[in-house]
């Protein structure tokens, strides 16, 4: 016989392979029940790969007798309410116990044989190999996990710095209304470089700062807490903002760190009952002078951006504040929001609070008017802001308390 | 918060019919009920749900404290029937949902006219005296279970089934995947599930209630729905020609007949 005629012949008896063989040899184990999963036929295949002998099956086991506990409570619960409500359930990872104790982990794939009148008559089921898919599986659930510990930890982490950019209970002057918003931009793993601080600095002077540092994330959140800790340190004995501003100017650009920031700096001075505000900016949005039916007033002279230039110019403005006015502290979070091409800018903050003022009269209004104002942003940005928004008002209470801030300074 | 959104709430049968809720157990959703809920409709007004977690259900409503433990499901039933000004209540629940209705049940007695128990387990792990079925390392088994069969669960699927109403075809494409649901609540509300203990809970049954209870079932086995009939007195106890512990699929007639021997008396 020629080659090619014993190949042939070999290609006449693959054609003619018998069902028989084409059953019991399959590249995949293969059983049939009835619908109550009593095993009625299984191929070789099937007894090969798990060990069991025929005569123990048929008639005698539930394919969810094949199961690990586990594996059982998943079929009862998923597998079999699969196969009655869709007629097939595909593609199953489950465990197949040996008789020998040992474990075969396969993939399954079932259909249910219906009679026309859609009586249940036979489900067939095909179970594959799988362990070393299974193995790499494991590994990839591991990974998954591991990854979800690990981002879980990052947010924790984010958190902790994020805290730490604003003080740890909200601000308090005694005789003035302090009212605050801080609204991160984007996901919670991405800190923002928006800041603010309110504190002390001796009888009757405190000290409220707002700021932005460029750029975000861990560097910002280090070089944020190297200008709030400067700022600190300054303002305790230098009574003069723009001077202040000069120190931090050359702290920050002094650093290895290419970050600059804009700041707005007010020194408050109480007078009996009332108060002087004294105004530095370093590259920020002046901050605006709020009266009841009054456009707001932006106080302050421009400066230069802080850590960006080794010569920097500053300037003060002192004005004094009576009852009932509010000093608003803003980042440009809020006059830089966009919509499509539309920058919310000045103009419609001032409108904003010309009316929140207008409206409420006989109120206290600033509590209200930062939460207002941080909804009318954020709504204006359908809720997606681009930018970090802070906010900060202070309003001279109409009832001063002579000895609150000697109290709070003991 | 839209409560029948939430739930995925179906009613049907005559507006002035007794109540008849379905919950579905572990696992699935309301589609359990499809061959068995049908038949009530001629006389009660039928309502069925998904459990926040499960089917169609508002996931973003899935709360990992509230839903910690069958209490907080069945405060779920309970703000469901509150909405739906459910009174004198039929209440059908299968496997987990049937303690869920016995917590109902117990916080609002009034509220409910009978309790229907099918495939009921106060207790699913073995303890001192009693035998639930299972060891605490099934249940690991049951979670490993999970995990693998989850893997198919891409999170292109949460928002398709997290609800577009919007979008209808989307729902249609889930038709064949109904056991499907989010892996880390199937986790919780499979812990949930099977380390519960209500045990203590059913001498404070006191309405009419029916155990449904099916041969050869692993997961609520014969002895346990025998405990179930025993602790609460006054129960009636049925025992179906069934196996499996989905009767309400794999024996529907025998389920619907029983129930409505119950219920229509």
């Amino acid at each position: 016989m020629s080659t090619a005629d014993a190949s042939e012949v070999f290609a006449q008896a693959l054609r003619e392979d018998d069902a028989q063989a084409l059953y019991d040899r399959a590249p995949c184990g293969y059983l049939s029940t009835d619908p109550s999963g009593l095993l009625v036929k299984v191929n070789q295949t099937f007894l090969t790969m798990t060990g069991y002998q025929r005569a123990q099956m048929i008639g005698r086991m539930r394919f969810a007798d094949l199961l690990s506990v586990g594996g059982r409570i998943y079929h009862d619960t998923h597998y079999a309410p699969m196969l009655q409500m869709q007629g097939s359930a595909r593609e199953i990872a489950l465990d197949l116990l040996r008789p020998d104790g040992t474990r075969l982990p396969v993939l399954v794939t079932s259909l249910l044989e219906r009679e026309p009148n859609g009586t249940p008559t036979v489900i067939r089921t095909a179970v594959f190999d799988a362990s070393e898919r299974r193995r790499y599986e494991q590994e990839l659930l591991l990974a998954t996990r591991r990854a979800e510990q690990s981002e879980a930890h990052m947010r924790h982490l984010a958190a902790t710095l994020q805290a730490g950019l604003i003080p740890p209970v909200a601000p308090h002057i005694p005789g003035l209304d302090i009212a605050t918003a801080y609204h991160p931009a984007g996901t919670d793993l991405n800190i923002g470089g928006d800041f603010y601080d309110v504190y002390p600095t001796g009888p009757g002077r405190w000290i409220v700062a707002l700021g932005d540092v460029s750029g975000k994330g861990v560097e910002a959140a280090i070089v944020t807490a190297l200008i709030r800790h400067t700022l600190r340190a300054v303002t305790i004995q230098d009574h003069d903002p723009a001077h202040a501003l000069s120190v931090l100017n050359d702290v920050v650009f002094h650093d290895d760190t290419d970050r600059f920031c804009t700041l707005v700096l007010v020194l408050l001075t109480q007078h009996g009952e009332s108060w002087t505000a004294t105004v530095s900016l370093g590259g920020h949005a002046p901050p605006l002078l709020c009266r009841p039916d009054q456009r707001p007033t932006p106080i302050g002279r421009p400066g230069t951006l802080i850590g960006a230039l080794p010569a920097a110019t500053f300037h003060t403005i002192e004005i004094p504040i009576q009852t009932g006015d509010t000093l608003l502290l803003y980042t440009d979070g809020v006059t830089d929001a966009r919509h499509d091409n539309t920058f919310y800018d000045e103009a419609r903050l001032y409108e904003l609070i010309y009316q929140h003022l207008r409206s409420r009269p006989n109120t206290a209004p600033t509590n209200t008017l930062v939460e207002t104002i941080l909804h009318g942003v954020l709504a204006f940005q359908h809720d997606n802001p681009s930018d970090d928004i802070a906010l900060l008002s202070l309003t001279v209470s109409p009832k001063l308390n002579r000895h609150g801030f000697s109290a709070a300074l003991i | 918060m839209d409560v029948l959104r939430r739930h995925n709430v179906t009613m049907t049968g005559p507006v002035d019919g007794q109540r008849m809720l379905f919950a579905h157990g572990f696992g699935c959703d309301q589609h359990m009920w499809r061959h068995v809920a049908p038949a009530f409709e001629d006389q009660f007004r039928v309502v069925v749900f998904d459990h926040v977690g499960a089917g169609h259900s508002d996931l973003s409503a899935y709360d990992p404290d509230r839903h910690s433990s069958l209490a907080g499901y069945a405060q779920d039933v309970l703000e469901l029937c509150r909405e739906l000004e459910l009174q004198d209540v039929v209440f059908v629940g299968h496997s987990v949902s049937a303690m869920i209705g016995v917590l109902a049940a117990r916080a609002e007695p009034t509220r409910f006219a009978k309790l229907v128990l099918v495939g009921p387990s106060p207790r699913y792990l073995d303890d001192d005296g009693y035998r639930g079925g299972f060891g605490p390392a099934d249940i690991e088994e049951l979670l490993d279970s999970l995990d693998s069969n989850y893997l198919g669960w891409s999170s292109a699927m949460a928002p398709v089934i997290m609800g577009n109403p919007d979008r209808p075809e989307l729902g249609r494409e889930l038709t064949d995947s109904f056991c499907r649901t989010d892996p880390t609540i199937a986790r919780q509300f499979a812990r949930v599930t099977f380390l519960s203990d209500n045990r203590a809970d059913l001498s404070d049954v006191v309405i009419p209630t029916l155990v449904l209870q099916c041969r050869d079932d692993v997961i609520a086995p014969q002895c346990v729905g025998e405990y179930l009939h025993a602790a609460i007195a006054g129960s009636d106890f049925v025992l179906l020609d069934a196996t499996g512990h989905c009767p309400n699929l794999s024996a529907p007639e025998q389920t619907t007949q029983a129930i409505a021997a119950f219920v229509r008396s």
